[in-house]
């Protein structure tokens, strides 16, 4: 396993290097939203009883910001590493296919844990937030990253341009965090878009977050930790398949 | 009976509507120097990157000191390190962390960082082991490649066209390095153009061409196996005109150095020297040579290898 630690230092290290656009700016992109959405829409808006909404966003801020992270993380990686050729240096060694999966993952996951807890630390010096229940804050940060490291990780695999990962980021990634409730309780929405919300899986990962800051969430949070963590084993599922039989990397 | 270091059987390999390697055979043999060569597509990196696990072959088995590549792809992978053609880095980092970070993919621990020191030292990078790599001149990226390379201390070590772009100086000193390197156990296979190098270097040599093997044998054997010969006479004056049943054979006139190309079994020295002086020209010395790998391998794949 000192293997794969390396490859997750490595991975920690690529990011930390350029700390400034992989952790500084989602920080303080998340506490723009937060200042200018809080400031319309405070005092208009009461999603859940007693909660006021600058306080009800800071969590869903803050997932999305984790989620969206741990996808940029491991796909850049892997699309920079192809298209400069040093993936080659990795695939040369002994690594298992599950340390490969392990190493990026996680770093990936290290990546959303730390904007997700920089977002935090600077906000409630703005706006008190309840901790209903740290486990459940950090199982589902820690769950909801590796999900999308995972995701992050096929994309950076399949894409064969920069062009064709910009698009899933954009096409797939950003509309799907956008339309999980991170701004809404989909409650608010009509049956219609309910319903097709109940389909993207990372409304389970923002309202069981949630759950952890106030203790009320629009799905049963056991609900949404087994739709996320079902998720993250098909995914990882798939990952592990991809890396056993070489897609896109080897020829 | 230990493994070869390297065994390949009836690989075959297609890209699309390329068969890149068709059907290939080879064994090298442990502590050998092998050269591989072929032209621009003859498939030597195919093979290369198929040994390495880089490439997943249609059809036959590879294995490094009796490990497949593919089912036991942790052990084969720990015998053999690669230098690979082109000139990647990670420009995140610098010589010193990419060789580092490539001991510790290997499971290799901080105590080995003495060996990496050496590496630097033997390699010439000490000075720039901490610069990023970006800032490397491409020479420099080589040298860190092939340090990647044997960062393991791998028993079998390969190298795809080594010295491409590299410049005189620094290709004498890789020279030297690999020789250094077979010298103290380790076999080495070498892709290249340059016909010198694989002449002054390998001790067995494959020619391979549009996916086979065309030639293999030891480099005295395929210098030898050529059928042609060039014949150099020095005559004691300025050679004006040759006689016509010798026009075929001229390689060059340059003033009075007349060269024929002779083929072995046809071609009699005694009977073209007489030939020659029945023309009026007087040999004062003569110089009979064999064929260069490059005649060699131009009889073989019908085309040179640039």
């Amino acid at each position: 396993m000192y293997g794969a630690f390396m490859l997750f230092y490595k991975e920690i290290l690529r990011f930390a290097k350029v700390a400034f656009q992989t952790l500084v700016a989602p920080i303080v992109t998340a506490l723009l939203y937060l200042l200018i959405f809080s400031h319309v829409l405070t005092g208009r808006v009461e999603v859940f009883e007693g909660v006021e909404y600058t306080a009800f966003l800071i969590p869903g801020l803050m997932m999305m910001t984790v989620i969206q992270n741990a996808f940029a993380n491991t796909s850049s990686s892997l699309i920079q590493s192809k298209v400069t050729g040093n993936i080659v240096f990795v695939l040369l060694t002994p690594l298992s296919h599950f340390e490969l999966f392990a190493a990026y993952v996680g770093a990936a996951v290290v990546r959303g844990l730390l904007v997700g807890a920089g977002i935090f630390v600077l906000a409630v010096w703005y706006v008190k937030v309840p901790v209903h229940s740290l486990p459940v804050i950090i199982g589902f940060a820690i769950l909801g990253s590796a999900v999308l490291g995972a995701m992050g990780m096929i994309a950076g695999i399949w894409a064969e341009k920069f062009d064709q990962l910009a698009a899933f980021q954009n096409f797939i990634i950003m509309p799907l965090s956008f339309l999980s409730g991170v701004f809404y309780s989909i409650h608010t929405l009509p049956p219609f878009w309910q319903t097709l919300s109940r389909f993207n899986p990372f409304l389970y990962m923002i309202d069981g977050f949630r759950y952890g800051f106030f203790g009320k969430s629009d799905i049963p949070v056991e609900t949404s930790l087994a739709v996320v963590f079902a998720f993250f084993v098909a995914l990882s599922f798939a990952l592990h398949t991809m890396l056993r039989q070489g897609y896109r990397l080897r020829f | 009976m230990s493994p070869p270091a390297v065994s390949i059987h009836h690989v075959h390999k297609r890209f699309g509507n390329l068969q890149a390697l068709a059907g290939i055979d080879l064994e090298i043999q442990r502590g050998e120097f092998f050269g591989l060569l072929g032209p621009n597509g003859a498939g030597k990196s195919t093979l290369i990157n198929a040994l390495a696990g880089l490439v997943r072959v249609d059809a036959g088995s590879l294995a490094i000191m009796g490990y497949d590549v593919v089912g036991e792809y942790r052990q084969a992978r720990r015998m053999l390190g690669v230098v690979p053609q082109e000139l990647i880095y990670d420009p995140f980092f610098s010589a010193r962390e990419s060789l580092k970070f490539q001991a510790g993919y290997f499971g290799l621990k901080d105590r080995n960082h003495r060996w990496i020191d050496e590496l630097l030292h033997e390699l010439n990078l000490t000075e720039k082991a901490n610069v990023g790599m970006r800032a490397l001149s491409g020479g420099m990226k080589r040298r860190v490649l092939i340090g990647q390379a044997l960062v393991h201390k791998p028993p079998v070590v390969v190298l795809d066209e080594p010295t491409a772009g590299v410049d005189v100086e620094l290709r004498q000193s890789l020279w030297q390095f690999i020789k250094r390197l077979h010298g103290e156990g380790h076999t080495i296979v070498l892709t290249t153009h340059y016909l010198e190098e694989a002449e002054t270097l390998c001790e067995r040599i494959a020619i391979l061409d549009r996916g086979e093997v065309v030639a293999l044998d030891s480099k005295a054997g395929l210098l030898s196996s050529g059928m042609q010969r060039r014949l150099h006479i020095y005559a004691a004056q300025v050679i004006a005109r040759v006689p016509d049943s010798l026009r075929p054979k001229v390689v060059s006139i340059d003033g009075n150095h007349l060269e024929l190309q002779l083929h072995k079994k046809t071609d009699s020295v005694v009977a073209i020297l007489d030939t020659v002086r029945g023309a009026g020209i007087e040999p004062l010395d003569i110089k009979l040579e064999d064929d260069r790998l490059e005649d060699v391998f131009v009889q073989l794949t019908g085309h040179k290898i640039q």
